[in-house]
């Protein structure tokens, strides 16, 4: 890539003719973000945000989009605080959202366990696991908010885990060294997120929050430059309405599905955050995505997502491939001198508990040795033998009995006796809609909460950090940031017959009848599933610059053989699941080239971005601090995207080579 | 493996509905049971048939989406699984398999396997929660939990919300669902506070929603893909019991 001045316009050039072009534009800052001492600055804030009176706030409407933990988390609380909030999921109920699926557990800087842990140190661990390529402010927020929100969730009797004296049992996640994750089983997940829709369903029964249930968000109203509603489609009847509000929230969750095969659950899709980059909202870091080490790996063609085994596993769990290559007998017969634990190899320190974009290169290495285990050479194993052994298997199944239960269902062995076989998988994405401290997007009145935002896990996330950031936005960052922003209001009257919202749903109605019109002979699975392995190939695990320019050269030929091709039965007029589908991977069909883009233009190795061109001799990942710095917000155009770039400053962290050796 | 499914195929709560063979020649004994019906959509998108509509998310056994009674039995054959987790291995080749909604009153059919489970969404709003408004928790340490009750909890608080327990209840009733909640919240400290109102209002609620009434068959414990005991709901009935002696 050529040198990067404002202005300038970058051209890439391959066989198939022109195509990667992108324009470099001003600098972007979060102005939001409040100055003086770190620790300091989250408190400054609360203190400088305006308030609004309680008679007020129900005449200030918010929707939120999502029902997951930022989305319910975020839809109780603003109800709580008075203001009318209409919530909009696509499942068939708000308890069903992609966040129930989480297994391992959430961090909070509590130090119950008396080892050391603090604020400060979950701060420098995120920072770091992150790669040095998130904010500090947010980043030092969270930490701070962790442990309110262990409070706030044992209030609403979230089942944690508990010890004989009765108090949290805490365990250790990949990337620490402290014990500060807190869990119930294998399902904290689905106990934190009924723990928010629970609260609130307390505030549909008292009439402050209306949730449509089966409903999509196809897109966001924009008028006079701020967010003031969206237009959804009733997934059962078909009727495309508008919605309008002071404010909306997009809590819809990541966009790993881009890839076909991931662990996100079969709906979670990225067309709300993808419609409200259209309308301006800057989409930072599309790139970043995360590769979990401990997935079932694929066992055919039908194959239709992956299913992840917790983290947690590795706290017992030795992971280890044969040392010689080619070397077929069954796990039990291969002696403890012919096995490599590779990971307790290469970092001792951490062991079997190294970040998760770490882990995942290290079982790819190995495999690609020719030493991958399992059909096809591709896994790892999972060993519980020692575990079992030293603990009993009573004890195992306590702790991890409903995650082999699991994987004995879709494997058929039985991991108390075989090892399990494990191989990465795309799991996070941490870029996603550009936002200031405040979690407001480019586009004032659009909030991004959650995964759907880029903004507290730099190049990799640290294993359960999810769960924590998504409550830390809802319970307690948008109660004040959002609530500043409407005090400043209000910002007149939008009718349903203004031009913008006239247009904006009749875009969407024309996009509809656009996918039923096309009457080709492919189903949209068809090329979500071809997109999915272009993009596994070129810009997974490892990219390098031959393969990104090939995916993006691939790309929009397939979206013409989308648009050309593409066959959609039945009508819009009622549940239509191969619409719904179909006009999610046209979506991805865009997304996909500006994930690769951004790939291409960041020349160094970062988290879940490794480049092979930039790795250091040992084969750990290159980072490039004084080239790549900084968040690549990208714009959205007719013509080629322009890159804004948010440089990161870090005065409180050292940027140093992250090394868990 | 060559499988037939007969599939209930009706185009919206208005139409009468009918069952539809399919033959599916080429399944494999790795497919989950959604990636069956996956592969015979895909045939029917090509042969220009609509595809059959199935309720289905995260597709490893925790959202409580997918719903299909499979040859009469709600989740199908495999003890304490949900269909997403079922596998073909479970099955005989050339076997013929019925394929059905959910059937509950409460539950009507929205199109072909898809139905519409709301109601269960209303009985926890009735109550389903501990008022805990957000911004001035307790310290968590504040209150220690003897471990046996949070394990209890826990056990009641796995519950999926997938409604298998309507579905083979003959009574059409979702006590075992409500029982599960009420259970959870009312062994916890935080949660006793309110447990009288809350259980009086989940069975009023439950009962508007058009549940039928328990019986204590234990079809439901039965098909429990998360293995909820039967025992919350003698617990469930001995608090609306003490809530109505409280009068409360």
């Amino acid at each position: 890539m050529t040198e990067h001045t404002e202005g300038s316009e970058h051209t890439e050039h391959t066989g198939h003719g022109e195509y990667a072009r992108y324009t470099v534009g001003a600098e972007i800052a979060d102005h939001a973000a409040p100055e003086g001492p770190l620790a300091e600055r989250w408190e400054r804030r609360r203190l400088g945000a305006r308030l609004i009176n309680p008679a007020n706030r129900r005449r200030l409407p918010v929707i939120v989009v999502g029902t997951g933990l930022a989305g319910a988390s975020a839809a109780a609380t603003l109800a709580e605080l008075g203001h009318p909030v209409v919530s909009f999921c696509y499942q068939d109920s708000p308890r069903r959202a992609h966040s129930i699926a989480a297994q391992g557990g959430i961090n909070a800087a509590k130090n119950y366990r008396g080892d050391g842990d603090s604020v400060a140190r979950l701060f420098k661990d995120t920072i770091k696991g992150g790669d040095f390529r998130a904010r500090e402010s947010n980043v030092h927020r969270l930490a701070e908010l962790s442990t309110q929100i262990i409070d706030q969730c044992v209030a609403q009797g979230v089942p944690f885990a508990r010890d004989y004296g009765g108090l949290l049992d805490t365990r250790s996640f990949g990337g620490a060294q402290v014990s500060r994750t807190f869990y119930a089983r294998g399902q904290t997940g689905q106990q934190l997120l009924l723990g928010a829709y629970q609260a609130m369903s307390r505030q549909v029964a008292a009439g402050n929050v209306t949730v449509h249930a089966r409903t999509e968000m196809l897109d966001l109203v924009v008028v006079d430059g701020r967010a003031r509603g969206v237009v959804v489609r009733d997934l059962v009847t078909g009727e495309v309405s508008t919605h309008l509000a002071e404010a909306v929230v997009l809590a819809t969750g990541g966009y790993g599905n881009a890839y076909f095969l991931s662990t996100n659950a079969m709906g979670c899709n990225a067309s709300a955050i993808w419609r409200a980059h259209r309308r301006g909202a800057l989409f930072a870091n599309p790139c970043f995505t995360q590769i979990h080490p401990t997935c079932i790996p694929v066992s055919g063609a039908h194959q239709s997502k992956l299913t992840l085994m917790s983290e947690s596993l590795r706290n017992d769990g030795r992971v280890w491939v044969p040392v010689a290559g080619g070397d077929t007998r069954a796990p039990g017969a291969i002696p403890a001198a012919e096995r490599d634990y590779f990971l307790e190899r290469m970092y001792p320190a951490f062991g079997n508990l190294v970040p998760r974009d770490i882990a995942s290169r290290a079982a790819k290495r190995v495999c690609d040795e020719g030493r991958g285990v399992g059909p096809g050479g591709l896994g790892v194993y999972l060993d519980f033998a020692d575990a079992i052994e030293r603990l009993g298997a009573a004890t195992v199944e306590e702790k991890y009995g409903n995650l082999f239960a699991m994987y004995e269902r879709i494997t058929g062995e039985d991991p108390y006796t075989v090892p399990m076989r494990i191989f990465p998988a795309v799991h996070y994405t941490m870029g996603g809609l550009w936002v200031d401290y405040d979690l407001q997007s480019t586009i004032p009145g659009l909030f991004v909460v959650g995964e759907a935002n880029f903004s507290d896990h730099g190049a990799n996330r640290l294993g359960a950090s999810a769960l924590m950031q998504g409550l830390a936005d809802g319970y307690f960052v948008l109660p004040t940031t959002l609530t500043h922003y409407l005090a400043a209001g209000p910002f007149g009257a939008v009718d349903a017959d203004d031009p913008e919202v006239v247009a904006t749903e009749q875009g969407v109605q024309d996009r509809v009848k656009r996918l039923l019109a096309v009457d080709g002979d492919l189903s949209a699975d068809h090329f979500h599933r071809e997109l999915g392995l272009l993009m596994w190939e070129k810009c997974g695990m490892e990219r390098d610059a031959a393969g990104l320019r090939e995916a993006l050269a691939r790309i929009p030929e397939l979206r013409a053989e989308f648009w050309a091709r593409l066959r959609v039965p039945g009508s819009g007029a009622g549940l239509n699941q191969s619409l719904e589908k179909a006009g999610r991977v046209a979506d991805f069909l865009e997304l996909a080239e500006l994930m690769c883009l951004d790939a291409l233009h960041r020349e160094e190795s970062c988290g879940g971005h490794f480049r092979a061109e930039h790795q250091s001799p040992g084969g750990e990942a290159a980072r490039d601090d004084d080239s790549f710095a900084y968040v690549a917000a990208w714009e959205y155009t007719d013509g080629p995207p322009v890159l804004h770039r948010e440089p990161l400053a870090f005065d409180n962290v050292t940027l140093a080579t992250r090394n868990y050796a | 493996m060559k499988l037939t499914l007969r599939i209930w195929r009706q185009k919206g709560p208005e139409d009468r509905g009918g069952m539809v063979a399919y033959d599916v020649p080429d399944a494999s004994a790795d497919m989950s049971f959604l990636e069956l019906l996956d592969v015979l959509n895909e045939r029917l998108t090509a042969s220009g048939e609509e595809p059959v509509a199935f309720d289905h998310d995260c597709r490893e056994g925790i959202c409580g989406a997918c719903s299909l009674v499979i040859d009469g039995v709600p989740h199908g054959p495999q003890k304490a699984t949900t269909t997403c987790q079922l596998h073909l291995r479970h099955f005989r080749d050339g076997q013929s398999i019925d394929v059905e909604p959910w059937r509950a009153a409460a539950f009507p059919v929205v199109k072909d396997l898809v139905v519409d489970r709301s109601g269960l969404d209303r009985i926890i709003e009735a109550g389903g929660y501990v008022t805990a408004p957000t911004g001035a928790a307790p310290e968590a340490h504040a209150t220690p939990i003897p471990k046996a009750d949070a394990d209890a909890a826990f056990e009641a608080a796995t519950c999926i919300g997938c409604g298998a327990c309507v579905a083979a209840c003959p009574n059409g009733s979702a006590m075992l669902f409500t029982a599960a909640k009420a259970t959870h919240l009312g062994l916890l400290p935080q949660g006793k506070v309110e447990q009288d109102t809350r259980v009086d209002a989940m069975i009023h609620a439950h009962d508007e929603a058009d549940f039928g009434g328990c019986t204590n068959t234990g079809e439901c414990t039965a098909v429990c893909p998360k293995g909820i005991p039967l025992g919350v709901i003698g617990r469930f009935n001995a608090d609306v019991l003490g809530a109505a002696w409280r009068g409360r």
